[in-house]
């Protein structure tokens, strides 16, 4: 480690094997969207391109950095570089928060006659709005005919499921496993914390005791999320649910794969602890996945209060 | 680990050879290259699409091709130069630059760098393969409105929504980038009050481009999940709502033309006091107001919608607010002036492109004020007049400085002058014709043509061939352009270290051609000062 001079990195093949697998990825997505047969399988290869671009690269950073040969300024250019992503996803999930907050407090009531509008009644006048109702109709199913007659935009206030009453308030209800996914979470903020202290301390068998304590809080939200979709989806509450549907999936949905993202990071972390390839002022991969790991959990307390509760 | 002791020595020796010196490249400099000359592929791509769009209007009536396809022309053109030329040639500039400008040895992060470009071709194909596809590009314009862009808009829609986001995971990592470089690779004695305004400039971009990329890929998304998998955000039948796509959109959209202009008032707060001989007028309420414009550029978006609907609290709010931002603005223009006032002006090259970007940059302002006011903007949404003013601002405004920073840094990059002569016939050429081009825009406008469509009535006819011509001459004018660059680069005569008598900067420290790695040793702080902007 030399502190007098800068350092520049070797140059690598891992960017371009990246920029091959995301674009295979997205090319194989795409043309799977459209029914190209091969469409699955390049995508899986794109997939597989990508994650061995993250192992060969991480694990090159790794070697570098266990080697010794990154200085304190090669930290703190990491540390910028892993708190302003951060701030970059925060932004990602405020499109959809925003989106949240416009359909519910604008747009639904809007639809629904608020502020004087003059079409709801006129067109769609069995329809009142109320945020949990929401339902969807096919693409392409609202004829012109049928918008003026009033019938079909009315929207089915019944949901799919035929319950009447059963909004999908009813299904998801915050004081379920909600909020014992929020203590989950929160709890796992906490285990990662004393590991982090344990880290400082330079007691290996605590902070891997508290890893895996974070990594099990981790892996139970996960199972406890996929158990809600699976009742939500049985009473009626889906993806295609209108506006309703669609703000819970996608951001419960993009939360759950940072958390899944998370849990990988963290057991990656775990193994390297393991390794012996942090000390006490020296982890910047530690610090950097607790960040992540923390942001998720902000994120989920917004999820919990917007989505679930209010 | 052998090979990382080897890369350890790697930067005191010079760049490897062949293309892989190109793939694997970690330096500045080179990836510096690779964005700029990216950026004119991309430039000359987007400028053929255009000729194409100006051959149809040159008379009225429905003369070369296919309304649909006009409009495929209308909206790669406007994606190609803003996410292919202008942002790319921005993050070029700032990766050649930064670094030599504070004195450090390399960006912070240069693997991530390497792959903030090796992304950018990707993408660029994607993007310009829809063109080939059944169903043809997307042809929804450069904004994408839902529902065109959702239930009514061709498979290769969803292509372009994987460009974008291709693109945007580019320019996050660029700008990550210049932030860590910025903030943590600056040399130890140099100030934040020190920095030159092209690396303020940069800096404040990277933080809009850090909130308004990350909006861009969640509308994006919600366009593709309501495309293929039955989410409503943007589909009034299941509560969703179009305008909701637009206020999003727009979030991103406005910082987005901050985000082309703001490094561009950097490279301007350079060449003006170079030639004019004399500091930077009000250096310090430059990086005020620079910082001001970024922030109200957050809480504006809305001007792009008043005849969308909106309640009129929120028309009078995005009104006032819009205003506001003529003020830093007109800070900004007001210390170029003074700069200017009573210096030793002389005016070459790039000192042309300067002053004629203060000038017509203005007049895009001022149009921009105009839109700004709601009740008119009733008459101006949509028409040509919308149309003149955004080239007026990007091209005469971020194009002209990415012109004018070429012109000046060139020496720098190259170690050769560019042949002056020809360069002061390419300005004259240049500015002579693209105001031929657009000025005539503003009086279709007013008069009432609407944009994107390919046919009008006759008395739009004389002031769109006029603007035809001009846009004719202005394209065959980068050919002089190229000329010229390829010239210097190859032919140019050498330069001393410092071939602007009036500049100043810690770039211009270094050897003629600047070396492989700038900086290996952080200047002192008495070179600091002496090359600052503000002594
Ligand atoms: C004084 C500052 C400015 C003001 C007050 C302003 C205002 C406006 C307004 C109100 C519109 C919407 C017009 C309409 O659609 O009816 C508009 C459009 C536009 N402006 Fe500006 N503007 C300013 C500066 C800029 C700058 C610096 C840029 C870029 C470098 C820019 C780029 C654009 C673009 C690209 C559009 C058209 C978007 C579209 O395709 O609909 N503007 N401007
Ligand atoms: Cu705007």
């Amino acid at each position: 480690m030399n502190e007098e001079e800068y350092y520049v990195p070797e140059g690598t093949y891992w960017p371009i094997i990246g920029s091959i697998g995301v674009s295979t990825l997205f090319v194989g997505f795409a043309n799977q969207m459209h029914g190209a047969e091969w469409g699955g399988s390049v995508m899986a290869l794109g997939f597989a391109i990508t994650v061995f671009m993250m192992f060969g690269w991480f694990g090159q950073v790794v070697n570098e950095s266990t080697s010794g040969i990154y200085n304190k300024q090669v930290d703190r250019s990491f540390r910028w570089g892993m708190s302003w992503f951060i701030f970059s996803e925060v932004m990602f999930f405020a499109a959809f928060f925003g989106a949240l907050f416009y359909a519910r407090q604008l747009s639904v009531p809007w639809l629904g006659g608020a502020d004087n509008n003059i079409f709801t009644p006129d067109l769609w006048n069995a329809f009142s709005a109320s945020w949990h109702q929401m339902a969807f109709l096919a693409p392409g199913s609202v004829t012109d005919t049928a918008l003026q007659s009033g019938t079909v935009m009315s929207f089915p206030v019944v949901p799919a499921s035929g319950i009447e009453t059963a909004t999908p308030a009813m299904v998801v209800n915050p004081w379920g496993l909600p909020a014992l996914n929020t203590a989950l979470l929160l709890a796992s903020g906490v285990t990662l914390t004393y590991a982090h202290h344990a880290l400082r301390a330079g007691n290996r068998n605590q902070i891997v005791g508290w890893l895996v304590a974070t990594i099990a809080l981790g892996a139970a939200f996960l199972g406890f999320q996929i158990m809600e979709y699976g009742h939500a989806y049985q009473e009626g509450l889906k993806l295609t649910s209108g506006i309703y549907g669609s703000t819970f999936y996608m951001l419960t949905g993009f939360h759950g794969f940072h958390v899944t993202v998370g849990v990988i990071m963290l057991t990656v972390i775990l193994y390297r602890v393991q390794k012996g390839h942090f000390n006490a002022d020296n982890h910047f991969g530690f610090e950097g996945v607790a960040w992540y790991w923390h942001f998720v959990d902000v994120v989920w307390l917004g999820l919990f209060v917007f989505v679930y509760w209010l | 680990m052998t090979t990382a002791t080897a890369s350890h020595d790697d930067h005191h020796h010079g760049p490897e050879k062949g293309l892989m010196r190109w793939i694997k490249t970690t330096n500045h400099k080179d990836i510096g290259t690779l964005y700029l000359w990216f950026a004119f592929s991309m430039l000359l791509i987007g400028g053929a699409l255009a000729m194409g769009i100006r051959m149809e209007l040159l008379q009225p009536g429905l003369q070369l091709m296919e309304p649909q396809f006009f409009n495929q022309l209308t909206t790669m053109h406007g994606l190609i130069m803003v996410f292919g030329a202008i942002m790319p040639a921005f993050v070029g500039l700032g990766n050649w630059l930064i670094p030599m400008m504070i004195g450090a040895p390399d960006m912070a992060l240069p693997r991530m760098n390497n792959w903030s470009f090796w992304i950018l071709p990707f993408a660029g194909g994607i993007l310009l393969s829809t063109f080939f596809m059944e169903g043809g590009a997307p042809a929804f314009g450069w904004t994408f409105y839902a529902p065109l862009s959702t239930t009514f808009a061709p498979d290769s829609t969803d292509f372009f929504i994987f460009a974008v986001h291709l693109l945007g995971f580019s320019s996050i990592m660029g700008a990550i980038n210049i932030i860590a470089t910025v903030l943590n690779m600056r040399a130890p004695d140099m100030k934040l009050m020190d920095m030159p305004l092209f690396v303020w400039t940069w800096l404040i971009t990277s933080f809009l481009l850090i909130g308004a990329m990350p909006v861009l890929a969640g509308t994006v998304t919600m366009m593709l999940t309501d495309r293929n998998f039955g989410t409503s955000f943007f589909d009034a039948a299941g509560g969703g709502d179009p305008v909701m796509f637009q206020h999003i959109f727009w979030f991103f959209g406005h910082p987005e033309v901050y985000i082309m202009i703001l490094p561009a008032f950097g490279v301007i707060s350079h060449i003006i006091p170079t030639f004019a001989r004399k500091p930077l007028f009000g250096y310090s309420s430059m990086v005020y107001a620079t910082a001001s414009i970024a922030f109200l550029s957050y809480i504006v978006w809305a001007h792009h919608m008043f005849l969308t609907g909106m309640p009129v609290a929120g028309e009078l709010y995005f009104m006032y607010a819009t205003m506001l931002i003529a003020v830093p603005t007109g800070v900004k223009v007001f210390n170029w002036i003074s700069t200017m006032w009573r210096g030793s002006m002389t005016f070459e090259t790039p000192m042309l492109w300067a002053i004629s970007f203060v000038f017509l940059f203005t007049i895009g302002g001022f149009s921009g004020l105009m839109l700004g006011i709601a009740p008119a903007d009733i008459q101006y949404h949509d028409t040509y007049f919308v149309v003149a003013h955004f080239h007026y601002v990007l091209v005469t405004g971020a194009l002209w400085s990415i012109i004018a920073a070429t012109f000046y840094w060139l020496p720098k990059w190259t170690g050769r002058m560019y042949n002056e002569g020809l360069a002061k016939v390419h300005f004259w050429w240049a500015v002579i014709s693209v105001n031929v081009l657009f000025f005539p825009q503003h009086f279709l406008g007013l008069a009432g043509m609407p944009r994107r469509i390919p046919d009008y009535s006759l008395q739009f006819a004389d002031f769109n061939m006029i603007s035809s011509v001009g846009g004719f001459a202005f394209g065959a004018s980068f050919i002089l352009f190229t000329y010229i660059v390829v010239d210097c680069i190859r032919n140019g005569k050498p330069t001393t270290s410092r071939p602007w008598e009036g500049a100043k900067g810690l770039e211009w420290t270094l050897a003629p051609k600047a070396d492989y790695h700038s900086f290996n040793k952080p200047p002192s702080r008495e070179l600091i000062e002496a090359e600052s902007q503000h002594s």
